[in-house]
């Protein structure tokens, strides 16, 4: 009996700790994608600055609330724009961006497709 | 006639790639933030400075009335300069200036207002700087003007003569 207690907590004590670790993740991916405004070419996860210090905070703030990912972006988004999200959205100023790597595959294979395998 | 068509088009390819890199060069990699918009002021929690008593924003915000929140702190070197036009501004007694203590600590903050003189009506903490990004700000000393709950304006950096006399503009 008493060794089956001791299991249960040594058991309890390891997925406690595993709900934190999971915990951490979230909340490093979601600052890795945080652009640090005042810092040039550097993510909040990265930063110590003032400001990366802050935002941290708000992003455990904000997931202790139960925000979804999606959720805390938008938010962070209302406040300061497109720009904090290191991962642009599909827009009418993005496109471009997101379409060329496809498009310039599908010519290049177009090419490719006629000058080897139809020339055969 | 194959071979020129596809010179072409690999050299309109070039040239569209090109020309959009070209255009990136020109934008800004400093962080710009809209100015302009108008926006409702966020709903927040925090305490006073003086009395360390709790507060709200809808305690500290009336409609009707323009007001100029100030986030400064002690440690903030051009939050100096920009003191004694926020004195001047406090003197002509034509907007209530609202004060946001900004990631301080209470005894040199006291210690900075009886060095400089105190311009806010109201002053209330931000400890952790998470007030502040309720805000859209992103460092000391910004200010935002404020009429019937909504930002007209943000000024980011320290104020000066110039945006001081702007403010007189909008608040007459």
């Amino acid at each position: 009996m008493k060794f089956l207690r001791f299991f249960l907590i040594v058991i309890l004590f390891f997925s406690l700790n595993n709900i934190n670790a999971e915990e951490n993740d979230k909340r490093n991916k979601i600052t890795k994608n945080l652009r640090c405004l005042i810092c040039q070419g550097q993510s909040v996860y990265d930063s110590d600055s003032e400001f990366a210090n802050s935002l941290k905070i708000v992003v455990d703030k904000k997931l202790e609330a139960g925000l979804s990912e999606d959720q805390i972006y938008e938010y962070f988004k209302t406040k300061y724009g497109e720009w904090i999200l290191y991962d642009p959205v599909l827009n009418k100023n993005t496109y471009i961006l997101w379409l060329l790597p496809i498009l310039i595959f599908l010519i290049g294979g177009a090419i490719i497709y006629k000058s080897f395998i139809v020339k055969k | 006639m194959k071979n020129k068509i596809l010179l072409f088009l690999v050299i309109i390819i070039f040239g569209i790639i090109f020309y959009i890199f070209y255009k990136g060069l020109e934008d800004s990699k400093i962080y710009t933030p809209n100015v302009n918009t108008k926006k409702e002021i966020p709903a927040f929690n925090t305490k006073e400075f003086f009395s360390g008593e709790s507060t709200k924003s809808s305690n500290i915000f009336e409609l009707d009335k323009i007001y100029l929140l100030n986030i400064w702190s002690s440690w903030c070197v051009p939050c100096r300069l920009e003191h004694s036009f926020l004195m001047k501004l406090n003197s002509e007694n034509k907007v209530s200036i609202i004060g946001m203590n900004y990631k301080d600590n209470i005894n040199n903050a006291e210690n900075f207002l009886k060095e400089l003189g105190n311009p806010y009506k109201e002053i209330f903490i931000d400890l952790d700087g998470t007030i502040a990004i309720e805000w859209g700000a992103y460092g000391v000393p910004e200010s935002f003007l404020i009429y019937n709950n909504e930002i007209i304006k943000k000024y980011i950096g320290p104020l000066n003569q110039e945006l001081v006399d702007e403010i007189n503009l909008f608040i007459k």
